[in-house]
Order: C-alpha cells, then structure tokens, then sequence
C-alpha cells in the first residue's frame, strides 16, 4: 500500500511524475485551499469589526488609557 | 536529464532562480523594518501584523490564480484576443507540485522550473503589495489592506505581467513596450494603485492644517528606517537577477550564442545589470541627498526611487546614462510628491507613490526615447522601442491597471464602511487595546513580586 503512485525508486524516474501524495486528487486540495482562504478573510473581517467597535467603546468609556501624538 | 550538459544547464537554471527567491525575501525584511521606523509608536504592531501577513495571503491566491494569469492572459489589446491554454499553471497541474520532470510535452517540460520561477514571481507580487502597505499605514483597517494586497499582488500587477512582461505580451508586440527590471510593470503599477486608494481612504489625522500646508510626522526609528532601505536595496538586486534567463542561445539564424537574457529573451549580461544597478543607486543617492538638503528619509528612499527610474532600460545603458537617468528621476519624483501633497491633501506616509510610481513612470518613458529603435524582442516582427509605445504603457501600468482598479476597490471598501478605523482610535493609536493588556500584565507581575517580597520580609 502507498500513497504515492509509485512504491520505489526502481525503474526510470521520468515515468514516475508527480511524486507528491495522493496524485489525482489535486482538485481537492484546490479546493480546501480556496475555501480556506475566502473563509479566513471573512472570519478576520468580522473579528477586526469586533475588535475595533471594543476598543472604541472602551476609549469612550474612559476604560482604556488614551494616546496623544506618539 | 538523461545527459550531463543538460542536468547540468537546467539544475543551474532551477538552483540560479532558487537563491534569487532567497535574496528578493531580503525585500521584505527590509520592508517591514521601514514601515515601522516610519511609523508612530501608538501603531507599531498593527503596522507590522499589516505588512507580514500580506506574504502568506498572496502565496496562497498567487498559486490559486496568479500563475496561471501571467500566462493565459498575454494576448490583447487588452483583455481581446483570447486566453492561451497553461496547463503547467493552473493549481491542480501535476507540475505545480513534486515533480520528476518526465515527457518532454508543454506540461511537463515545466516540472524542474515551474515552482523557483513561480516563486520568483511570487517575490515580485510580495513586493507590488508591500509597496502598496507603507504608503496607507496609522489609518487603513488590515482586513482591507489584506483585501488590497491580494488584489494588486495576485490579480492586476501580474495582469500587467502578462500584457508587457511576457515575452509574447501584446504591449511588447504592438507597442514596442520596454521594461526589463519592472519600472513599470511593479513599481510604477503598485504606486498608481496605493494612490487611487489614498484619494478615498484620506490623510491621518493632523497630516495637513486647516489651510492644507502639510505637517511631516517623521519616522519614530530612523535606524530600523536605515536598516529597512539597505535590506531592500539587497532584495532589489536579487530581483534584477531574477528578471534575467541565464542561460539562452540568443543568435538569430545560423550558429549557437549563449547569453543570459532579459525577460523577453533579448541578450543582456550579470555584468551590465550590475554596472547599472550600482551606478543608478549612486546618481538616485547623490540626487535625493542634495535635493533633500540631506534628509535621511528622502535620500535613502531616492537611491530606491534612483534604481527604479533607470530599471525600464537597465539591459541596455551605459552606466553614466543610468546615473544621469537616476538623478533626473529623483528630481522629478521628489518634485511630484511635494506637489502632489500640497494641491491634492495626498498623505503618502513614506512616499511610496513617489519613490514607486512616480519614479516608475518617468522610467518607462524616458526608456523611450534613450533607447528609441532598439528591438523591443529577438522576434523582428515586434514593433520597436519608441516614446509613444512608452507614454501609453506608463499610461497603462499607473492609470489603467494601478489607480483605477484601486480607487475602485477602495470605494466599495469605503461603502462597506471596513476601509478606515474609527477616529477615536486612531486618535489613541491602533495597539492601544494591546498597550493596555501588556500593562495589565506587567502589574499583574509586579503585583505578585510584591506580595512575594512581602512574604519575605
């Protein structure tokens, strides 16, 4: 059993290709990345929304120490 | 593979690109130290969380679609033409992974090159988006900023890639367009994009008085400023050295000529690049220096401003020709800002729209007219270099693909009400949440040494 295509490095090494795991299957892991990557983008968007509406509630309230200038 | 003069010409090939990736990432070390010397102390850590995670963001959607669109998109007049079929780089191509290489076919042939070239690639979109980070620091909300990155460093630098970059690119066939070390094609793109989003995003805070004259807010670390220009000065050379093939028979007709070549496959030497590499950092020092009256910030951002202005032509000048072009450039750039900011209320924290764009531009153009006639590719049926196929490009590389698709996307960000942070904490500065959660925990210790110095006494 291998996850490979290929189970040694006997034989001619040109025929052999990609020499990744689980060839055929890359449009999966297209796929995972791509989702991956939109849902990360929502994800930081809302937690940033979040976290700027915090910190700006709290400079409001005085419970959060105001920088001037620097 | 199967002999030793080719093993030997593509793992050189393969290993050359590989340590130029190594060298370019010097870029970003560099740019990560200058955007936080630049900026306040209030804002230091969001600003380098801003510019660090835009490299993970654009590797990923680089592979995801950059590469293939450098490649599918060289026909033109713009987006006419059709796309060219590129197996080797879409995301799922065997070829963009571990490869033993294997049937000499368009696919394959690509498996011991495509992921150093790749990355090559890759560093230069790094560098489009970091370009872009400096100039909109203490104001722009990251997740914005990271949408932008990915816009400018995944989709619209490389689509300028493909129309002026490509060796079959319509703007070299059509156009004559000359760029060799991306005068255009990066920087002056990346700086008409970081414009068109400062013209909705707006200056910081107290950046202008009422009556508009603009107040410097100086960088608050001058050394990491320092540190920050020469790491990028180091990256850049690695980055010239990736725009060439090293290895290519050049000779039109009869015979064998091996050169390195330029990205358009046209002959060039290391040793031409360097000449001019060295001297047109010297002229853009010399100039920045004394037009600046000795400001560190500007002269070490001119000895930048001074390499890109000469960079559209740098296969080809005589040295003294890249100084001169060099010190004109500056001039203009420094001149441009200055303008820029005073009519326009632009806040471009550390000039990157003019040490980039503007630069960029006049380097474009003026490769017009210094190497005007020249062949703009080996394929003699290319129209030539000249200063009308130049203007339009530097038209295209600032305006079309850099300030519009910027403007734009700032403008539905600024509609969405997720472009800029509320005033009250840019005010009190972007870490401040941060501030107060080490100061807790600071006390939280001192609290506790306390009650144990107690106990002891």
């Amino acid at each position: 059993m291998s996850t490979g295509s290929f189970e040694n490095w006997a034989g001619n090494i040109a025929e052999i290709g990609p020499i990744y795991p689980f060839v055929g299957a890359e449009w999966l892991f297209v796929l995972i990345g791509v989702v991956y990557w939109i849902v990360w983008h929502v994800r930081q968007l809302g937690n940033e929304n979040q976290s700027l509406a915090d910190q700006e509630q709290r400079l409001k309230a005085g419970t959060l120490s105001k920088t001037q200038g620097d | 593979m199967t002999d030793q003069l080719s093993a030997l010409v593509t793992i050189f090939t393969e290993f050359y690109y590989w340590l130029t990736v190594v060298i370019m990432f010097l870029i970003h070390v560099g740019f990560c130290m200058y955007e936080v010397g630049a900026s306040r102390h209030k804002n230091h850590m969001h600003t380098l969380m801003k510019n660090t995670m835009l490299i993970p963001l654009v590797t990923i959607t680089f592979f995801f679609f950059g590469w293939w669109i450098y490649f599918a998109l060289p026909n033109g007049p713009g987006f006419t033409g059709g796309l060219v079929e590129a197996p080797h780089a879409v995301p799922w191509s065997n070829v963009m992974g571990a490869h033993m290489g294997g049937a000499d076919d368009a696919e394959n042939g690509w498996a011991r090159i495509n992921g150093v070239f790749w990355a090559a690639f890759l560093l230069f979109s790094w560098t489009a988006a970091s370009i872009v980070s400096g100039s909109v620091i203490e104001r722009i909300r990251s997740g914005a900023f990271w949408i932008l990155a990915v816009a400018i460093g995944s989709v619209f630098w490389i689509i300028d890639a493909a129309w002026g970059w490509h060796a079959e690119g319509w703007m070299v066939q059509l156009l004559g367009y000359h760029d060799a070390y991306a005068s255009g094609v990066i920087h002056a793109i990346a700086g008409g994009f970081a414009l068109g989003i400062l013209v909705v995003l707006g200056p910081r805070i107290g950046k202008f008085a009422a009556d508009g004259t603009p107040r410097n807010i100086h960088p608050r670390n001058p050394w990491l400023v320092a540190i920050g220009l020469f790491l990028i000065y180091t990256g850049f050379w690695g980055f010239y050295v990736a725009c060439n093939i090293p290895i290519w028979d050049v000779q039109s007709g009869d015979g064998v000529f091996y050169s390195a070549t330029n990205i358009y496959l046209g002959p060039t030497t290391l040793s031409a690049i360097t000449f001019n590499f060295l001297m047109s950092l010297a002229g853009g020092l010399l100039a920045g220096y004394w037009i600046s009256k000795g400001d560190p910030f500007w002269t070490y951002s001119s000895g930048l401003a001074g390499i890109i202005a000469a960079s559209a032509g740098n296969d080809l000048y005589h040295p003294i020709q890249a100084m001169i072009i060099a010190i004109v450039g500056v001039i203009f750039m420094y001149k441009m800002h200055g303008w820029v900011e005073r009519r326009f209320r632009v806040d471009d924290a550390v000039g990157a729209v003019a040490v980039h764009g503007y630069a960029g531009v006049f380097g474009v153009v003026i490769a017009g007219f210094v190497l005007w006639g020249y062949p703009s590719s080996p394929d003699p049926s290319y129209t030539s270099i000249n200063p009308l196929g130049q203007i339009a490009g530097a038209i295209i590389m600032f305006g079309v693909l850099g300030f519009l698709p910027g403007w734009i996307i700032a403008r539905i960000l600024h509609a969405s009400g997720i472009l800029r942070i509320p005033e009250a904490v840019e005010i009190a500065g972007l870490d401040s949440a941060v501030r107060a959660e080490v100061e807790a925990d600071e006390q939280a210790i001192v609290d506790a040494e306390n009650e144990s110095a107690a106990r002891l006494t």
